[in-house]
């Protein structure tokens, strides 16, 4: 157990150090001068030189990779040009958005796809089965952020129950906050249930199919007991594999959906910030974005120990 | 061919996919109006006889931009899955007959790729090369190569195996012919059936970069960006919000359909127990 623990974090720090050497790379080469985009096409050259100076701008590669790895080392990130604050700060209160979100759409991802997936592997190719898997196919092929479009046009313009969109900020209006959440939070999360209902609905059926199924019903067992506590737990390790994947990619890739809504979340953080050659909150992101992909996974991993006794950590 | 059209979803997708192909080709000969031209007369009208899709902000005609915008989605989606396969195949054939080293390099790289949030990295790439609709195409075909090369090296890995293949050698034919003649030909079905699903998944990924601003640059029509345009006007014309998704959605279930019907007739392997 241990020895797989330190073998799966050192894996994990290598693919970031991979990951950052890419990020930086690939930033250094983005066009587009951080310091001529904060003075303006008038800026004298030798206040662009200065600026440059400060922002560390002049040194070469290694040396401006150096200061970027020192600074995360040291745990105090380098500052954001445009806003003016550690990295650090701005992304633990944008999160304080893409967070909840993120949840809450994987709530509601699991809400559906659990319920409507054993049904309908409970009544295979019956009416039912193929009504709930017409609409998983009806939700893969919807784009997310158009699903988002609709709700907007349905629940803000003609029925009036939210907000187009933007974000009060949880110490002005809690409640207000929550509720521009859930739109967002519906639209990604029904997306994604769609997956999650077939892959439930298939690793069900799979399992219903096995010996010990069988003999848990040959000993009598009610059908409750045994769809729900025999079959369920062992259907569930796939399915299980995948939310981990979507809840990562969730605090990664909420990108459009936050421009959808106007929120301030860690998407349009970075989506901005590319635009303004932030490049300390473009790089930072990336990495913590990186890193969130892969702690999710690595946890996914080792919540299958618990779930399932039967797999060992080797 | 027969065999295809007894499987409904293959059906049910050739039909629906055929349309917007069809809609495509027409579009190149015929729209109802040329769908850049603006016209300040007719701005925001509703659905009508004239327009049947309505209007846009600037007097154009809906329906002809949805009719070039499936050219556009079938471009993008041809384009990806050429880079994918050309290059990812490439490299999973290397990787499954060469081994150890290539191997690994490949499989590492792959790894590199799928850690990064994909979508933040289709938007620095197209930030680097500048926002359009060929630097779009790249940015998500970058991303196919490794799903493509893992594949490849999947099957080919068993294929090569087989003992057809030691006969073939033992007939002294040339590792590259054994390739093309006997390897290729064994792993083509997974390699279409991937390709489908991922035509499907880069329309709805243009479609996304395309209403960031990133894809497809106005004047010329992509659904994705027609749905960025068409939010600043959703109250008064919703509409607008409306046809151009409708038409992403059609085209990818389609597409979806079309595969998951390749995948039940080409792969009688696969258990159905969908």
């Amino acid at each position: 157990m241990l020895r797989y623990l330190t073998q799966k974090l050192i894996t994990l720090a290598l693919l970031l150090f991979l990951v950052s050497i890419t990020v930086f790379s690939v930033l250094f080469v983005l066009p587009g001068d951080p310091a001529q985009i904060i003075l303006g096409v008038n800026a004298t050259p030798e206040s662009l030189a200065t600026l440059r100076a400060d922002l560390g701008l002049d040194k070469s590669f290694m040396g401006q990779y150096g200061d970027w790895v020192a600074h995360l080392l040291t745990g105090q990130s380098q500052p954001s040009i445009h806003y003016k604050m550690p990295v650090s700060e701005l992304i633990l209160s944008r999160l304080t958005v893409t967070g909840p979100m993120a949840l809450l759409a994987m709530l509601f991802a699991v809400a559906i796809s659990l319920p409507f997936g054993i049904y309908a592997a409970r009544n295979q190719n019956r009416p039912g089965d193929v009504t709930v898997m017409f609409f998983t196919q009806l939700g893969l092929a919807t784009p997310e952020f158009w699903f988002g479009i609709l709700l907007i046009l349905l629940f803000s313009v003609q029925l009036g129950w939210f907000s187009a969109g933007g974000f009060p900020g949880w110490r002005v209006d809690f409640w207000g906050s929550l509720r521009a959440l859930l739109l967002p939070a519906f639209a990604l999360g029904v997306i994604r249930a769609s997956i999650l209902t077939r892959l439930t609905r298939s690793s069900m059926l799979e399992v219903l199919g096995e010996d010990y199924v069988r003999t848990a019903r040959a000993k009598g067992l009610t059908e409750r007991t045994v769809v729900y506590v025999h079959a369920l737990r062992n259907a569930l390790i796939p399915v299980l594999t995948i939310m981990g994947l979507q809840l990562g990619q969730l605090l990664a890739g909420a990108i459009i959906i936050e421009n959808v809504y106007f929120l301030p979340g860690l998407g349009r953080l970075v989506f901005s910030a590319i635009g303004q050659r932030d490049l300390p909150v473009v790089r930072d992101i990336v990495l913590f974005m990186a890193a969130a992909v892969m702690l999710v996974n690595f946890v996914v991993d080792l919540a299958y120990a618990f779930v399932d006794p039967r797999i060992k950590l080797k | 061919m027969k065999r295809f059209f007894r499987n409904k979803n293959f059906t049910c997708g050739f039909i629906l996919s055929t349309l917007v192909v069809g809609v495509a080709a027409a579009s190149l000969i015929w729209t109802p109006y040329d769908g850049n031209k603006m016209n300040a007369r007719d701005r925001l009208q509703g659905p009508s006889w004239t327009h049947p899709l309505g209007t846009d902000q600037y007097g154009r005609d809906s329906l002809s931009r949805v009719m070039t915008g499936a050219m556009n989605s079938i471009i993008v989606g041809l384009v990806t899955v050429a880079i994918g396969l050309t290059i990812g195949v490439a490299l999973g054939l290397a990787s499954a007959y060469y081994g150890r080293f290539l191997d690994e390099a490949i499989m590492r790289f792959s790894d590199l790729l799928f850690g990064f949030p994909a979508v933040l990295t289709a938007i620095l790439i197209t930030s680097i090369l500048g926002p359009s609709m060929v630097n779009a195409m790249l940015a998500i075909g970058i991303f196919y190569i490794p799903v493509f090369a893992r594949l490849t090296r999947a099957v080919a890995g068993v294929v090569w195996e087989k003992e057809f293949i030691a006969a073939a050698r033992v007939s002294g034919i040339s590792e590259w012919s054994i390739t093309w003649r006997h390897v290729v030909p064994n792993i083509l079905s997974p390699l279409i059936i991937q390709g489908t699903i991922q035509f499907a998944v880069a329309i709805l990924a243009e479609a996304g970069l395309s209403y960031l601003g990133l894809g497809t640059q106005p004047p010329h029509a992509s659904w994705g960006r027609m749905l960025n345009e068409a939010q600043t006007f959703m109250s008064a014309s919703p509409w607008l919000a409306i046809f151009p998704g409708l038409a992403i959605a059609w085209a990818v279930l389609g597409i979806n359909l079309l595969g998951d019907g390749l995948r039940d007739t080409l792969d009688p392997r696969m258990v159905r127990i969908r």
